[in-house]
């Protein structure tokens, strides 16, 4: 009989561990004793693992490199934070110091980014579900709102009655830019011509000024290609717009979806590899653009890229909590981590480094996190050597929306610090008690228990 | 062939003594750097492939070149053979 086949793949290791562990690649292995000089040992002493752990360089370093890129060849840019993708205060925060307006997608991102103290006109208002009195508010405090379907555009119809005033609007498209699945769900698809019935619907009602055009074609895009098509056609339909309905389009908002240097599942060569620079992504948006524009137009370009900033810079502490053999033969561990607080590992391979050096052959094994559920796997098959209980990993790059996305199922949720530019760590989010559970439950007199 | 210097154990792991770079590979991959070492033409390969494996020739052929593509990134594969 034949055996199973697998596409063959070969991946590096981290250089530099070789000589360290001498000439037997068996132990070439990555450690990583600290986090930006904090070593991992007293973070997990201070607040307990699991832990999430950011950097506030790496986060600074990124945005910069982005905006940078962006800045260089096109004048008029404007980077908004996608508040989903983490919606910590003091990541958000970090974001808006480094010059970022918000972008959210619910009246509770628009609320927090508010608390914050992001003023509304600093605030990009998007999302299928934008409930009527979140649009009333939004409209009030001047927010920018890209519209996502027909009844929306009744909606603000209404809110410019109650308020008397003529919001400035965009709208969101959907288009095909080679990019599978097309996230056509989203907004008004514009080869249909239903984002055209839009804007002549727009301009029958007379109530909306419409300023502007918004699109997000996906996520994790590895083609830089595609924004090149997502630019042209924008460009153009702004174009046909502004002539045959007068509006003038002041805002070009082309969303995120730039990948980080993670390695998505099924992608064997390392992300090094495999996904372009930023520097690539920048070109073909603004080549585009400058190509497709007219002469002395400079619309607003706006960029809502999420994990391409933040990712990279957070990290989670997680510990061997047990080792178990499979009855397959496979070697297991038990971690105090799972999908419940990595939601990203549905689609990522994480990196995994260790805290210590351990000696010994390094064989395939799975890790698991503490859920009772079999779909709690954060890592079908990686090769360690024999981890002691005990063990920590430190798994990366986790900072895109595994803080937002994760659930409280069975467990609580862990602690988050951030490690600022000069080696300090502050606490960002307290690890849950039972009190963050159970401070909205209301137990009826009747089923009191006297125990 | 520079894969001649490799140190290559069963389990897949892959030492490079000039550069100090060390690799893992699958038991495929291991199956293919094998036959390549000894000189195998890719015909070969896929032949070998198909006949140990629950693979098509087509899909073989097809992961073969993938891999040297893969090799070639890494610096291990030069000129000659390919
Ligand atoms: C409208 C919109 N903008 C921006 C983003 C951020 O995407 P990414 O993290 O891929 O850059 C998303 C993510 O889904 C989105 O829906």
């Amino acid at each position: 009989m034949k055996e199973p086949y697998e596409k063959p793949v070969i991946q590096k290791l981290k250089t530099g561990m070789v000589n360290k562990f001498g000439s037997s690649p068996a132990y070439a292995r990555k450690f990583r004793k600290d986090i930006e000089g904090v070593p991992v040992d007293e973070l997990v002493e201070r607040f307990g693992s699991p832990l999430f752990v950011f950097s506030e360089k790496k986060l600074r370093q990124k945005f910069r490199e982005v905006k940078n890129a962006f800045t260089l060849r096109y004048p008029n840019v404007e980077f908004s934070w996608s508040y989903k993708t983490n919606y910590l205060d003091a990541i958000c925060a970090v974001l808006h110091q480094e010059g970022e307006t918000a972008e959210v997608v619910s009246e509770f991102e628009y609320e927090k980014a508010r608390r914050l103290g992001v003023p509304g006109n600093q605030i990009i208002y998007n999302g299928p579900y934008k409930p009527y009195d979140s649009l009333v508010t939004a409209v009030k405090e001047g927010a920018r709102i890209n519209i996502d379907h027909f009844e929306e555009i009744a909606d603000l119809e209404k809110v410019a009655d109650e308020l008397g005033v003529k919001p400035r609007v965009g709208i969101r498209l959907n288009m095909d830019t080679g990019i599978h699945p097309q996230w056509s769900r989203f907004g008004f698809n514009l080869e249909s011509g239903q984002a055209l019935d839009a804007v002549k619907r727009i301009a029958s009602g007379g109530k909306l000024e419409l300023v502007g055009l918004h699109c997000h074609i996906g996520t994790f895009i590895l083609d830089p290609h595609a924004y090149e098509v997502e630019v042209k056609k924008m460009v153009d339909f702004s174009y046909t717009v502004e002539d045959q309905f007068g509006f003038k389009i002041e805002y070009l908002d082309i969303g995120g979806g730039f990948p980080s240097k993670n390695r998505l599942k099924g992608i064997y060569l390392p992300p090094e590899v495999a996904v372009p620079s930023v520097d690539e992504f920048a070109e073909r948006v603004c080549s585009a653009l400058l190509s497709s524009l007219r002469p002395g137009d400079y619309p607003k370009l706006i960029l809502e890229s999420g994990r391409a900033i933040v990712d990279e810079a957070g990290y989670l502490i997680t510990t061997v909590h047990a080792a178990k053999r499979l009855p397959s033969g496979l070697k297991a561990y038990v971690l105090d981590a799972g999908v419940n607080i990595l939601f990203t590992a549905f689609w990522y391979k994480f990196n995994v480094e260790l805290d210590r050096e351990v000696y010994g052959t390094s064989e395939p094994c799975v890790l698991y996190g503490p859920l009772c559920m079999n779909i709690d796997v954060v890592d079908d098959l990686t090769y360690l050597p024999p981890l002691p209980r005990g063990t920590r990993l430190i798994l990366s790059p986790v900072g895109a929306y595994n803080v937002t996305q994760w659930m409280q199922f069975i467990r609580y949720r862990p602690a988050v610090v951030l490690i600022g530019e000069n080696g300090e760590v502050d606490l960002i989010r307290e690890a849950e008690d039972l009190t963050d559970i159970v401070r909205r439950e209301k137990l009826p007199e009747r089923l009191k228990l006297e125990w | 062939m520079n894969l001649q210097r490799l140190a290559i154990n069963d389990e897949g792991f892959i030492f490079d003594p000039e550069t100090g770079n060390s690799y893992t590979v699958n038991k495929t991959g291991l199956f293919i750097i094998k036959f390549l070492k000894e000189g195998k033409s890719e015909e070969e390969i896929v032949k070998a492939l198909s006949e140990k494996f629950d693979v098509s020739e087509e899909d073989a052929r097809r992961d073969l070149v993938d891999f040297m593509e893969q090799l070639r990134l890494y610096g291990l594969l030069e000129g000659e053979n390919v």
